[in-house]
């Protein structure tokens, strides 16, 4: 009877969701791309793979355990972080960079701006391109089939590239780059659990599209866009990397702004930067923007005219 | 202490430029790709921070206050071009690799801040001493950051290669990015030492906002509420941890209250008292 009683302020209604459940659905939702990177591109990735995760959740744990902090590994954040970081290195790397990417992931990107829900950055994505900076040669080293060779991205001015290759995933690239599908599936999974929603993503590859067809060179050729759309990191960054809860912004306007950021950015990373890809910088650039994103797009309050918030 | 020491000691230890005052950052920043470029920016800096520390000090009855700035300026770069041309002739890949750095040193906020607040109010000798320090801490600072960065972005030391490192080179920290981590490490390595020492009962001198508690050598001195006129400006007691905690209850008779700007500050001077109280007890213990 008392739980009829019980006064509280709101919220009232609760979900039984927490951390480490929407951890566990994303860790769910990558797992087609997990198993489809480690099918593959053999046992090379999932070493990889089992070594991230472990160095990221050990790396939380000590640093928690040296400055006297709670444990909050039980949250699955890390190894959340762990396993997109390992989903975005060709499984050649070295294991020693590997390591030393989960780690800065973990210790610099997060724990040192005070941990899950306070890093301005997606620990993953920082973590990447700390490898990408530092170790430029064993990062953009990518093999298939026990041949180096380009990625289809850095290929498409040539023209040679198979779409449908590309869609499944049999191409050269970061273990869980490469299959368009595997990720579409994981994105499907996760808007069905209602754990992410469409208009990040959306107005991301929207964006993006526009701007392949504007400055890409190549007009509405179909088969440019797929390519585009499908190579580098685009889906993978754009479901799952663009969407983190922590650093991208919570107000609908600012969601819309954001995936424009996104899309603007990675096109001209791609169209006119030095290297074939720009997903990673686009995400942690426009991550660095999220704060004025929704400082400019608080939503009116009901009841409360313009006039009188501009007076303020 | 030797007054002639302590400044020294200042310079080294308990307001290093680099890690505690954190002054002159685009060189310490920019140059200490190697530990070699960091010694030759800091011992470049020494020698003019000496030398125009020693003139302005010599100068500073002659130069009228309105244009100090300037002369100032006119003698650092003055000393500056001289060091400049001296590189050029004797150490030819030094003066390449710092580049644009040297003549910079004429804008270096260690230069200017020494002689606004310290050269251009005390003798001659203590001048040269303080500048001494202040150089030599500065020399420290930057060889230490060159020292960690070239070992992680190079593998060698003093550019000598050190074999077993030779697969483990992290590209970052030869970058702006890396310098950034390497001195946020060392000064929080450099902070924990401090606290360290001051747990075991060696207080040292907390930095108090501005010149170390020195307001006698701030331009802002007759704006700021925020200050104690009781030291001198050339013999800095260490203060206190317990008076930067409180620095207006430092119960000093007059002078606190003739400083006071407004009802509130005298209404605080005017429970002095209990302040008071709080310290003698503290004290005690």
């Amino acid at each position: 009877m008392s739980n009829l009683l019980k006064v509280s302020s709101s919220p009232h209604v609760r979900a039984k969701d927490d951390s480490s459940i929407i951890m566990l659905y994303v860790i769910i939702a990558l797992m087609p791309t997990t198993l489809f990177g480690i099918i593959n591109f053999g046992i090379r990735a999932l070493l990889l793979i089992a070594v991230c995760i472990t160095s990221c959740v050990l790396s939380e744990f000590l640093f928690e355990k040296a400055v006297g902090k709670k444990n909050t590994i039980g949250d699955l954040s890390a190894a959340v972080t762990g396993l997109l970081l390992a989903l975005n290195l060709p499984h050649t790397l070295p294991v020693w960079q590997a390591v030393l990417g989960s780690v800065f992931a973990i210790v610099v990107v997060k724990m040192l701006f005070g941990g899950l829900g306070q890093n301005f950055m997606n620990p993953a994505l920082g973590g990447r391109v700390f490898l990408l900076i530092s170790f430029a040669g064993t990062m953009t080293h990518f093999e298939y089939d026990g041949v180096a060779g380009p990625t289809p991205l850095t290929s498409i001015g040539g023209g040679n590239v198979n779409t449908l290759d590309m869609l499944i995933g049999r191409t050269a690239g970061t273990i869980g780059e490469t299959s368009a599908l595997c990720i579409l599936i994981g994105a499907i999974i996760l808007i069905l659990l209602g754990v992410i929603d469409l208009v990040i993503p959306g107005v991301y590859i929207l964006t993006f599209s526009i701007f392949v067809i504007l400055f890409g060179g190549h007009g509405l050729d179909t088969t440019f866009l797929v390519a585009h759309l499908c190579g580098g990191g685009l889906m993978l960054g754009a479901f799952f990397m663009a969407t983190d809860y922590v650093t991208s912004p919570i107000t609908p306007l600012g969601k819309v702004l954001f995936g424009i950021c996104l899309g603007v950015l990675t096109g001209i990373f791609r169209f006119f930067g030095n290297s074939a890809e720009g997903v990673s910088y686009a995400i942690i650039f426009s991550n660095l923007l999220v704060p004025l994103i929704e400082k400019i797009t608080v939503p009116r309050a009901f009841g409360i005219s313009k006039e009188v918030k501009s007076n303020e | 202490m030797n007054k002639n020491l302590e400044r020294v000691y200042n310079g080294l230890w308990k307001e290093n430029p680099t890690f505690v005052l954190m002054l002159g950052m685009c060189p310490t920043l920019a140059v200490t790709t190697s530990a070699i470029n960091g010694i030759g920016m800091g011992l470049s800096t020494t020698v003019v921070l000496v030398l125009s520390n020693m003139l302005i000090s010599a100068l500073r009855n002659i130069i009228p206050d309105r244009v100090r700035m300037p002369a100032f300026i006119v003698v650092v770069a003055s000393f500056v071009t001289i060091v400049q041309f001296l590189m050029e002739g004797f150490t030819p890949s030094l003066y390449e690799s710092l580049g644009i750095y040297i003549p910079l040193i004429v804008v270096n906020c260690i230069i200017l801040g020494r002689a606004e607040s310290y050269a251009s109010k005390n003798p001659v000798i203590p001048s040269m001493f303080d500048g001494i320090g202040m150089g030599l801490g500065f020399t420290v600072g930057l060889t230490l950051i060159g020292i960690v960065r070239e070992i992680l972005a190079n593998g060698s030391i003093f550019g000598a290669v050190i074999a077993p490192l030779n697969d483990y080179h992290i590209t970052l920290f030869g970058l702006a990015p890396g310098a950034f981590f390497v001195l946020g490490c060392l000064v929080a390595i450099m902070n924990v030492v401090r606290r360290n020492m001051e747990a075991k009962g060696k207080p040292l001198p907390a930095v108090q906002g501005c010149l170390g508690g020195d307001c006698s050598g701030c331009s802002l001195s007759s704006a700021c509420t925020g200050k104690s006129l009781v030291h001198k400006a050339d013999e800095v007691p260490p203060v206190d941890p317990k008076d930067v905690a409180k620095p207006q209850a430092v119960p000093t008779e007059t002078k606190q209250t003739a400083n006071a700007k407004n009802t509130e500050d005298v209404e605080k001077s005017g429970s002095d008292s209990s302040y008071a109280d709080d310290i003698a007890g503290k004290e005690e213990k």
